[in-house]
């Protein structure tokens, strides 16, 4: 799974498995990070901008 | 306990009692369930009747059958928010209630067969890259992270959750990302779903599963993943039905409902074409050239050559030209008819592609091998049956899980 386990090797079969699960695992966690977040933007974000009379 | 304020809002449904009566019946069905699973994992794998010829048995079936059933919810998301198929967003969230509950029971089931979960984070740390089911193992482990997600924003529009300002905000920015995440699932769900065709297609020491390969990948592999996208969302109207049924209401329009059948429709026939074609291939040249009669495989009283016509013709041709008509789709009784028999079409091929390949002799001096399943494995598989109905129920009573419902069943 890592490059540090023992029994990794840089081969194709290692290099397209594990690029297509760090792939998946990387836009699932992206896309989960950008809506906590953008989330955290909103409740608080909105708040301190009324409170200090931007807009 | 005042439950007013956790059911959605405009909506009815029966009294606490009822609810309480009828969860009670199901947690029991469960809870045998969840005793012959501590069993398998106390005293291991001799609680089953798994043997040397069956390694692969019911449980693989049963996580084979669920992962095609559950298909419904990676096609329903293509189309609807992919596609652009608005209608079907009358019916999505339901979708993706079940396909989390088949994914779930499929994870489920394998942390039983393994004999050992604890042992179950081997297969992504020393992962096996040559092996079709790492992918499986990957690609499921994934997708059902990625139902998890498009199921969160459904749970926080609860009535008593929407009020907290983080969460009413998490649902509604989730949904606007929901297209991220449903373009994932194809991508994850093609890849599954085939490689659990391609376990089967491989196996060149069975002639009874191997095929032809188109580069590395089987004609299995395809045929899989057709197939699980064009049963996948049947078995999302069957349910919706059933529920209708047990509800006593109308809980998705017309127009959704008949939509996705007519794009199922379409999709088995297609499917059963390319399934017809593989058969015809596979009997008259790749099974000859591996010694192998068409008759030879079908010589059991269990496995007669009626599995084979009951598999295309009964439930796939039959179904496929029922629903890609107008008139099949609008009587509710050739609707059910076609959408039963789809779902028991496709479960028939899991059963197929892995209980028969077990069962037929592979040499002259072989007998049929003989399975029978003990009831620890027949619990277990009913236990994600019984986890299904708690999640819809639950789901059901305390979800705004079909956005029409309070259209079709006003409340005076």
């Amino acid at each position: 799974m890592f490059p540090f386990i023992f029994e990794w090797t840089w081969d194709i079969s290692h290099i397209v498995f594990m690029g297509g699960l760090w792939y998946a695992i990387s836009i699932i966690g992206a896309g989960l990070t950008f809506a906590i977040v953008k989330s955290l933007f909103d409740v608080y974000g909105s708040h301190d901008s009324h409170g200090n009379g931007h807009h | 306990m005042n439950e007013t304020p956790l059911i959605p809002a405009g909506v009815k449904r029966c009294s606490k009692w009822q609810f309480s009566l009828w969860m009670a019946a199901v947690t029991a069905v469960l809870l045998w369930g969840v005793y012959a699973m501590f069993l398998i994992w106390y005293k291991g794998l001799n609680q089953t009747n798994m043997n040397d010829a069956y390694g692969f048995a019911l449980w693989i079936w049963a996580d084979l059958a669920v992962i095609a059933l559950g298909g419904g919810a990676f096609f329903s998301g293509f189309l609807t928010y992919i596609i652009g198929k608005d209608e079907l967003k009358n019916i999505i969230n339901f979708a993706v209630i079940i396909g989390f509950i088949c994914y779930s029971s499929a994870l489920l089931i394998l942390a039983i067969d393994i004999g050992q979960p604890l042992r179950g984070w081997f297969i992504f740390w020393h992962a096996n890259v040559h092996s079709m089911l790492t992918e499986v193992a990957f690609c499921l482990s994934c997708y059902f992270a990625v139902l998890t997600i498009e199921f969160i924003p459904l749970i926080l529009e609860n009535p008593k959750l929407a009020k907290k300002p983080f969460l009413h905000h998490l649902s509604h920015n989730m949904h606007g990302i929901m297209a991220v995440f449903a373009a994932t699932g194809v991508f994850l769900s093609f890849f599954h779903q085939g490689s659990l065709g391609g376990v089967a297609g491989v196996l060149y020491g069975r002639p009874f599963a191997f095929r032809e390969h188109i580069f590395i990948w089987p004609f299995t592999f395809f045929l899989f993943t057709w197939s699980a996208a064009a049963c996948g969302p049947c078995f999302t109207i069957l349910v919706t039905k059933i529920t209708e049924k047990i509800t006593g209401k109308k809980l998705v329009g017309d127009a959704a409902v008949r939509l996705l059948a007519k794009i199922s429709g379409w999709m088995i026939i297609t499917y059963i074409i390319a399934k017809t074609a593989d058969t015809i291939y596979w009997a008259y040249v790749t099974a000859p050239g591996l010694g192998f009669t068409l008759m030879d495989f079908y010589t059991s009283s269990t496995y007669n050559i009626g599995l084979l016509f009951a598999e295309i013709i009964v439930c796939g041709f039959v179904p496929g030209l029922i629903l890609i008509t107008k008139r099949g789709r609008e009587s509710s009784f050739l609707l059910m008819t076609a959408i039963i028999l789809a779902v028991i079409g496709v479960s028939l091929n899991r059963w197929v592609m892995v209980l028969q390949v077990m069962a037929v002799p592979l040499f002259s001096f072989n007998e049929w091998y003989t399975y029978m399943p003990s009831w620890q494995e027949v619990a277990t598989t009913v236990l994600p049956v019984a986890y299904g109905l708690i999640v819809i129920s639950l789901a059901y009573r305390y979800l705004p899980v079909f956005p029409q419902e309070r259209e079709l069943n006003p409340i005076d």
